[in-house]
Protein backbone atom coordinates (compact mmCIF):
# COMPACT_ATOMS: atom_id res chain seq x y z
CA UNK A 1 0.00 0.00 0.00
CA UNK A 2 1.12 3.56 -0.68
CA UNK A 3 0.85 5.88 2.33
CA UNK A 4 1.01 9.64 2.76
CA UNK A 5 1.82 10.49 6.38
CA UNK A 6 0.89 13.84 7.94
CA UNK A 7 2.63 14.80 11.20
CA UNK A 8 0.97 17.60 13.19
CA UNK A 9 2.41 16.91 16.65
CA UNK A 10 5.66 18.55 17.76
CA UNK A 11 8.60 16.37 18.81
CA UNK A 12 8.75 15.91 22.63
CA UNK A 13 5.46 17.84 23.12
CA UNK A 14 3.16 15.31 21.52
CA UNK A 15 3.30 11.52 21.59
CA UNK A 16 1.90 11.67 18.05
CA UNK A 17 5.33 12.64 16.74
CA UNK A 18 7.11 9.49 17.91
CA UNK A 19 4.05 7.37 17.06
CA UNK A 20 4.33 8.67 13.49
CA UNK A 21 8.01 7.72 13.43
CA UNK A 22 7.21 4.16 14.56
CA UNK A 23 4.37 3.93 12.04
CA UNK A 24 6.72 4.93 9.22
CA UNK A 25 9.31 2.34 10.32
CA UNK A 26 6.67 -0.41 10.60
CA UNK A 27 5.17 0.43 7.21
CA UNK A 28 8.56 0.24 5.51
CA UNK A 29 9.46 -3.01 7.32
CA UNK A 30 6.27 -4.59 6.01
CA UNK A 31 7.06 -3.59 2.45
CA UNK A 32 4.70 -0.62 2.12
CA UNK A 33 5.62 2.57 0.31
CA UNK A 34 5.75 6.01 1.91
CA UNK A 35 4.87 8.43 -0.83
CA UNK A 36 5.64 11.46 1.28
CA UNK A 37 5.84 12.55 4.92
CA UNK A 38 4.31 15.98 5.35
CA UNK A 39 5.15 17.94 8.51
CA UNK A 40 2.52 20.56 9.25
CA UNK A 41 1.34 22.64 12.20
CA UNK A 42 3.56 22.10 15.26
CA UNK A 43 5.01 19.08 13.44
CA UNK A 44 7.33 21.44 11.54
CA UNK A 45 9.64 21.51 14.58
CA UNK A 46 10.68 17.98 13.60
CA UNK A 47 12.75 19.62 10.85
CA UNK A 48 14.90 21.62 13.27
CA UNK A 49 18.52 20.55 13.36
CA UNK A 50 19.01 22.31 16.70
CA UNK A 51 17.10 19.99 19.03
CA UNK A 52 19.40 19.09 21.94
CA UNK A 53 17.66 16.71 24.37
CA UNK A 54 19.34 15.42 27.57
CA UNK A 55 21.76 12.53 26.99
CA UNK A 56 19.52 9.89 28.53
CA UNK A 57 16.53 10.78 26.34
CA UNK A 58 15.50 9.44 22.97
CA UNK A 59 17.03 11.47 20.10
CA UNK A 60 13.75 11.91 18.28
CA UNK A 61 14.70 14.41 15.58
CA UNK A 62 17.94 12.49 14.86
CA UNK A 63 15.86 9.33 14.46
CA UNK A 64 13.65 11.09 11.93
CA UNK A 65 16.70 12.34 10.06
CA UNK A 66 18.26 8.89 9.81
CA UNK A 67 14.96 7.24 8.82
CA UNK A 68 14.51 9.77 6.02
CA UNK A 69 18.14 9.53 4.87
CA UNK A 70 18.47 5.75 4.99
CA UNK A 71 15.23 5.17 3.10
CA UNK A 72 15.56 8.20 0.82
CA UNK A 73 12.11 9.38 1.89
CA UNK A 74 10.44 12.52 0.63
CA UNK A 75 10.08 14.64 3.79
CA UNK A 76 8.36 17.99 3.29
CA UNK A 77 8.01 20.67 5.95
CA UNK A 78 5.14 23.07 5.23
CA UNK A 79 6.79 26.39 4.44
CA UNK A 80 4.01 28.68 5.77
CA UNK A 81 3.74 26.77 9.06
CA UNK A 82 7.55 26.59 9.38
CA UNK A 83 8.24 30.29 8.74
CA UNK A 84 5.74 31.28 11.45
CA UNK A 85 7.43 28.95 13.93
CA UNK A 86 11.02 29.85 13.11
CA UNK A 87 12.08 26.81 11.09
CA UNK A 88 14.04 28.18 8.13
CA UNK A 89 16.38 26.91 5.45
CA UNK A 90 19.24 29.03 4.09
CA UNK A 91 17.13 30.55 1.30
CA UNK A 92 14.41 31.70 3.69
CA UNK A 93 17.01 32.97 6.16
CA UNK A 94 18.34 35.21 3.40
CA UNK A 95 14.90 36.23 2.17
CA UNK A 96 13.74 37.34 5.63
CA UNK A 97 17.16 38.53 6.83
CA UNK A 98 17.15 36.27 9.89
CA UNK A 99 20.14 35.43 12.08
CA UNK A 100 20.21 31.69 11.40
CA UNK A 101 18.86 28.78 9.39
CA UNK A 102 18.00 25.57 11.22
CA UNK A 103 16.25 23.19 8.81
CA UNK A 104 17.95 19.81 8.73
CA UNK A 105 19.22 18.92 5.24
CA UNK A 106 17.05 15.79 5.21
CA UNK A 107 13.90 17.94 4.96
CA UNK A 108 12.58 20.25 2.23
CA UNK A 109 10.42 23.34 2.69
CA UNK A 110 7.45 23.41 0.35
CA UNK A 111 3.73 24.21 0.16
CA UNK A 112 0.45 22.49 0.96
CA UNK A 113 0.14 21.43 -2.67
CA UNK A 114 2.74 18.76 -1.83
CA UNK A 115 0.31 17.25 0.68
CA UNK A 116 -2.63 17.30 -1.73
CA UNK A 117 -0.58 15.88 -4.60
CA UNK A 118 0.78 13.10 -2.37
CA UNK A 119 -2.68 12.18 -1.04
CA UNK A 120 -4.14 12.14 -4.54
CA UNK A 121 -1.54 9.57 -5.57
CA UNK A 122 -1.61 7.42 -2.39
CA UNK A 123 -3.93 4.69 -1.17
CA UNK A 124 -4.22 6.14 2.35
CA UNK A 125 -3.48 9.40 4.16
CA UNK A 126 -2.64 8.88 7.83
CA UNK A 127 -2.56 11.86 10.21
CA UNK A 128 -0.74 11.94 13.54
CA UNK A 129 -1.47 14.63 16.11
CA UNK A 130 -4.97 16.05 15.59
CA UNK B 1 -9.93 13.60 -9.13
CA UNK B 2 -9.68 12.10 -5.66
CA UNK B 3 -12.47 12.34 -3.11
CA UNK B 4 -11.14 13.99 0.06
CA UNK B 5 -12.77 14.97 3.31
CA UNK B 6 -11.18 17.42 5.71
CA UNK B 7 -12.39 17.00 9.30
CA UNK B 8 -11.88 20.08 11.48
CA UNK B 9 -12.25 19.32 15.19
CA UNK B 10 -10.54 22.18 17.04
CA UNK B 11 -11.63 25.60 18.34
CA UNK B 12 -11.08 28.67 16.12
CA UNK B 13 -8.66 30.53 18.39
CA UNK B 14 -7.34 27.99 20.87
CA UNK B 15 -5.31 26.12 18.32
CA UNK B 16 -3.68 26.87 14.96
CA UNK B 17 -5.19 23.66 13.55
CA UNK B 18 -8.47 25.40 12.62
CA UNK B 19 -6.74 27.79 10.26
CA UNK B 20 -4.35 25.12 9.04
CA UNK B 21 -7.28 22.85 8.19
CA UNK B 22 -8.89 25.63 6.19
CA UNK B 23 -5.65 26.32 4.32
CA UNK B 24 -5.47 22.63 3.44
CA UNK B 25 -9.03 22.69 2.09
CA UNK B 26 -8.21 25.71 -0.06
CA UNK B 27 -5.05 24.02 -1.35
CA UNK B 28 -7.04 20.91 -2.29
CA UNK B 29 -9.58 23.08 -4.10
CA UNK B 30 -6.76 24.86 -5.95
CA UNK B 31 -5.49 21.44 -7.05
CA UNK B 32 -9.01 20.65 -8.28
CA UNK B 33 -9.63 17.77 -5.93
CA UNK B 34 -13.11 16.74 -4.81
CA UNK B 35 -12.72 18.27 -1.33
CA UNK B 36 -15.40 18.48 1.36
CA UNK B 37 -15.22 19.96 4.84
CA UNK B 38 -16.77 18.53 8.01
CA UNK B 39 -16.91 20.38 11.33
CA UNK B 40 -17.27 18.23 14.41
CA UNK B 41 -16.39 18.16 18.11
CA UNK B 42 -14.92 21.55 19.15
CA UNK B 43 -14.54 22.42 15.46
CA UNK B 44 -18.17 23.56 15.41
CA UNK B 45 -17.16 26.62 17.47
CA UNK B 46 -15.47 27.91 14.31
CA UNK B 47 -18.92 28.49 12.81
CA UNK B 48 -20.29 30.68 15.58
CA UNK B 49 -21.44 34.17 14.47
CA UNK B 50 -20.11 37.40 15.95
CA UNK B 51 -16.56 36.37 16.78
CA UNK B 52 -14.08 39.19 17.37
CA UNK B 53 -10.69 37.48 17.27
CA UNK B 54 -8.88 40.77 16.55
CA UNK B 55 -9.08 41.43 20.30
CA UNK B 56 -6.63 38.60 20.81
CA UNK B 57 -4.51 39.47 17.77
CA UNK B 58 -5.94 36.75 15.54
CA UNK B 59 -7.48 36.87 12.10
CA UNK B 60 -11.18 36.20 11.63
CA UNK B 61 -11.59 32.70 10.25
CA UNK B 62 -15.32 33.15 9.43
CA UNK B 63 -14.53 35.47 6.49
CA UNK B 64 -12.48 32.71 4.88
CA UNK B 65 -15.18 30.15 5.64
CA UNK B 66 -17.86 32.17 3.89
CA UNK B 67 -15.59 32.44 0.83
CA UNK B 68 -15.33 28.66 0.43
CA UNK B 69 -17.89 28.41 -2.43
CA UNK B 70 -15.88 30.97 -4.41
CA UNK B 71 -12.94 28.57 -4.26
CA UNK B 72 -15.08 25.66 -5.39
CA UNK B 73 -15.70 24.06 -1.99
CA UNK B 74 -19.45 23.43 -2.21
CA UNK B 75 -19.93 20.71 0.38
CA UNK B 76 -19.63 21.84 3.98
CA UNK B 77 -21.00 19.56 6.68
CA UNK B 78 -21.60 19.94 10.40
CA UNK B 79 -21.90 17.05 12.84
CA UNK B 80 -25.22 17.92 14.49
CA UNK B 81 -24.67 16.04 17.79
CA UNK B 82 -21.53 18.20 18.30
CA UNK B 83 -23.71 21.33 18.00
CA UNK B 84 -26.34 19.93 20.35
CA UNK B 85 -23.91 18.90 23.07
CA UNK B 86 -22.47 22.43 23.07
CA UNK B 87 -25.85 24.17 23.03
CA UNK B 88 -25.24 25.82 19.66
CA UNK B 89 -28.34 26.39 17.52
CA UNK B 90 -28.36 26.43 13.74
CA UNK B 91 -29.39 30.12 13.84
CA UNK B 92 -26.15 31.08 15.52
CA UNK B 93 -23.97 29.69 12.72
CA UNK B 94 -22.25 32.13 10.37
CA UNK B 95 -22.72 29.86 7.33
CA UNK B 96 -26.16 29.14 5.90
CA UNK B 97 -25.22 26.62 3.25
CA UNK B 98 -24.03 23.88 5.60
CA UNK B 99 -25.60 20.44 5.84
CA UNK B 100 -26.21 19.04 9.30
CA UNK B 101 -25.40 15.34 9.67
CA UNK B 102 -26.48 12.72 12.18
CA UNK B 103 -23.99 10.21 13.57
CA UNK B 104 -25.01 7.67 10.93
CA UNK B 105 -24.73 10.19 8.08
CA UNK B 106 -21.30 11.28 9.38
CA UNK B 107 -20.11 7.68 9.41
CA UNK B 108 -21.40 7.15 5.88
CA UNK B 109 -19.70 10.33 4.64
CA UNK B 110 -16.34 9.34 6.15
CA UNK B 111 -16.62 5.81 4.79
CA UNK B 112 -17.36 7.09 1.28
CA UNK B 113 -14.14 9.11 0.96
CA UNK B 114 -10.83 7.96 -0.49
CA UNK B 115 -8.81 10.25 1.78
CA UNK B 116 -9.41 11.82 5.19
CA UNK B 117 -7.42 14.89 6.17
CA UNK B 118 -7.85 15.10 9.93
CA UNK B 119 -7.27 18.31 11.88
Amino acid sequence: MIFTVVVLGAPYSSAANSTALRFCRAALEQGHTLKRIFFYGDGVHTGSSLSAPPQDEYKLTEQWQSLIRENQLDAIVCIAAALRRGVLDADEQQRYQKSAANLSQDFTLSGLGQLIEASATSDRTITFGA
Amino acid sequence: MTSMLCISRHTPSGNALAREALDTVLAAAAYEQDIKLLFMDDGVWQLLKGQQPSHINQKDITKNLSALPIFGVEEVYVHEPSLQSRGISRDSLSLNNVQLLTNEQTQALIASQQHILSF
